[in-house]
């Protein structure tokens, strides 16, 4: 689903990435918890959150997600844009909460992201000395 | 910040990155580990292999950043293999098993406003990773190795 295609469901105001907004998206993840996030999102998710520090930017670009959602109306600061424009990343940015913000994209036929077999590391187990 | 990487001609081509991290400065916290995914891209490593590389230290670093006085995230790639070490002067960690445990977390509610402190740090890092240990001294520090093979 294109990012253009998103921003109209959500009614949304892009805060950053419009030359992005011809990009594809193929699943989403939805969280407040970063390190959930971490553990749990598929590559490359379109993110939802309702956080809005420089921490949700960071984890974007660890997990290759394209572009951020700020649910709730929380608007992110000016640095926290700067952030992500240099990162390479677009931002939206919806009054819309959470769980209506899902289910909309949901219902249009963006698909919830699983973790990819490729994320795990086959740990084998923890030497504690 | 601080690069190094081996003089050329060296043999078993290897890069040695690193970079301090300094205790509790969440403006900075992600950096460290943004650096050595570019690293890793430029290199041309897998994206599913950088994705875990990525991970693992940005974990780490969280980790220096959130209960640590400061420390060094270290990355020494090779051919098919990443080493990660988060070394760190801080409170150390008493029970190593306890803190591997999903959920168990020490960090304060400001931590957990931001997002992390959900007690799934370690156990991401572990995750990721093909061989990871952890070696703590309470009231000095923490060593965290994470190596990623097998690509």
């Amino acid at each position: 689903m294109r990012l253009s295609e998103i921003t109209r469901i959500l009614d949304a105001e892009v805060l950053c990435g419009t030359d992005k907004l011809d990009s594809d998206v193929s699943a989403a993840f939805a969280c407040d918890l970063m390190s959930d996030v971490l553990a749990f999102s598929g590559p490359r998710p379109l993110l939802l959150t309702g956080l809005t520090n420089s921490q949700v930017v960071r984890t974007a670009e660890v997990i290759d997600a394209p572009a951020i959602i700020f649910v709730r109306g929380k608007r992110p600061t000016a640095a926290i844009i700067a952030l992500a424009t240099e990162k390479g990343l677009a931002c939206l940015l919806t009054t819309r909460l959470m769980y209506e913000s899902c289910g909309l994209l949901y219902q249009a036929g963006l698909p919830g992201c699983r973790p990819g077999k490729e994320v795990t590391g086959g740990g084998q187990g923890v030497g504690a000395v | 910040m601080s690069e190094q990487s081996s003089p050329p001609g060296v043999p078993q081509a290897s890069l040695q990155l690193a970079y301090p991290v300094r205790g509790l400065d969440f403006s900075s916290a992600g950096e460290a580990a943004g650096r050595i995914k570019r690293a890793l891209q430029q290199i041309g490593v897998p994206s599913a292999v950088i994705r875990r590389a990525a991970i693992v230290a940005y974990e780490a670093e969280m980790n220096i950043v959130i209960h640590a006085r400061q420390g060094t995230l270290r990355a020494s790639i090779s051919p098919g293999r990443i080493e990660l070490i988060a070394e760190d002067e801080g409170p150390g960690i008493a029970d190593i098993e306890q803190a591997m445990q999903e959920g168990f977390s020490t960090a304060p509610d400001h931590i957990r406003e931001m997002g992390f402190g959900a007690g799934m740090g370690l156990s991401n890092i572990k995750r990721c990773s093909s061989q990871m240990t952890i070696v703590s001294d309470v009231g000095r520090g923490t060593k965290v190795t994470a190596i990623l093979t097998g690509w």
